[in-house]
């Protein structure tokens, strides 16, 4: 019985944190812990999500194209091209290409950071926005 | 024996279809597709299709010669895309670079493309479209406020804003509608 109640509660808090991941996010995971990345902490990627940092004269943050608004589309901020909500939810298609993840990662700390981001920051953001 | 009017057509679109699916391929195959002759080649790899029209309309490469594409599709030139970080795989970039390669304005069979190659001829290759010489002399006569001053066009670089069919590589006249003028004609 109290085996049972200790497994409710376990399920109970896997289903209200709600962590949409997939294989591949997992493993990607994996390979930041494998390059060195401590425990994933979801609040530290929630506050770099809107962290401004200023590239080429121009304020940019996570935010500038995906907005904060998971389940809704973003906009490109020179093209002004649509891009697909960030949320697995209404997204099923996120985050489940590793290669895919990893190219946009590169690209998207360069543009936004001027730099690339650590195993550290990308696990932080990786599973702040699973739970989006 | 008598051939019916339906066998002889049956037997014409036999003969006619590997025609057709070469249209592309062979050095004489555009006599067989000639309403497509006149425009754009299309775009018809996926993987050029997904990597460049994620962030931008995916511009066909017969829109600039391929000494342009030269310029624009090695790791360099990609690591600062138009102020943009755009660095794709080894791989990815070697398919992406030959299909623009291979159907660039120089390369094409296609009448429009054709214009813009000889427009760029000579001088240095442009990197924007919006800097061909034919494109822009063809949008000469817009007025700035439909393009420039309009904020459902705002610049040349948004093709499929007034050409309805852009991504189908048509761009003529009738297929244009310019947003919030709609009355405007040429």
């Amino acid at each position: 019985m109290k085996k049972m109640v200790v497994l409710g509660c376990a399920l109970g808090m896997f289903l209200s944190t709600a962590v949409f991941a997939s294989p591949e996010s997992g493993a990607l995971l994996q390979k930041y812990q494998a390059a060195g990345a401590g425990k994933a902490d979801p609040e530290k990627g929630k506050l770099d999500w809107t962290r401004v940092v200023v590239v080429d004269g121009e304020k940019m943050s996570c935010a500038t194209c995906h907005t904060s608004d998971f389940s809704k589309d973003g906009k490109h901020h020179v093209t002004g091209k649509a891009i697909g909500p960030m949320s697995a939810r209404v997204n099923q298609e996120r985050y489940t290409s590793m290669k895919k993840m990893e190219k946009w990662f590169k690209r998207n700390c360069m543009d936004t950071w001027g730099r690339e981001c650590t195993a550290q920051e990308k696990t932080d953001f990786l599973i702040f926005m699973l739970t989006q | 024996m008598r051939i019916n009017v339906k066998t002889m057509f049956l037997l014409a679109g036999l003969l006619c279809a590997p025609y057709a699916a070469q249209a592309e391929e062979t050095q004489w195959g555009w006599l067989g597709s000639f309403t497509r002759q006149k425009e754009v080649n299309p775009v018809n790899n996926k993987v050029y299709q997904e990597e460049c029209g994620s962030c931008h309309f995916a511009y066909q490469p017969g829109l600039l010669p391929s000494q342009s594409w030269e310029k624009l599709l090695n790791d360099k030139a990609l690591a600062d895309h138009f102020g943009d970080n755009a660095e794709l795989d080894a791989d990815t970039l070697k398919e992406v670079r030959a299909f623009a390669l291979e159907n660039a304005a120089d390369k094409s069979y296609y009448k429009r493309a054709r214009k813009i190659a000889k427009s760029t001829e000579g001088g240095e290759a442009p990197l924007r479209i919006t800097e061909v010489r034919y494109i822009k002399r063809k949008h000469n006569e817009i007025p700035e406020k439909m393009i420039k001053g309009n904020k459902d066009v705002k610049s040349l670089s948004y093709c499929d804003a007034c050409h309805t069919k852009a991504k189908d590589g048509m761009y003529d006249e009738d297929a244009v509608r310019i947003p919030n003028y709609p009355d405007w004609d040429d």
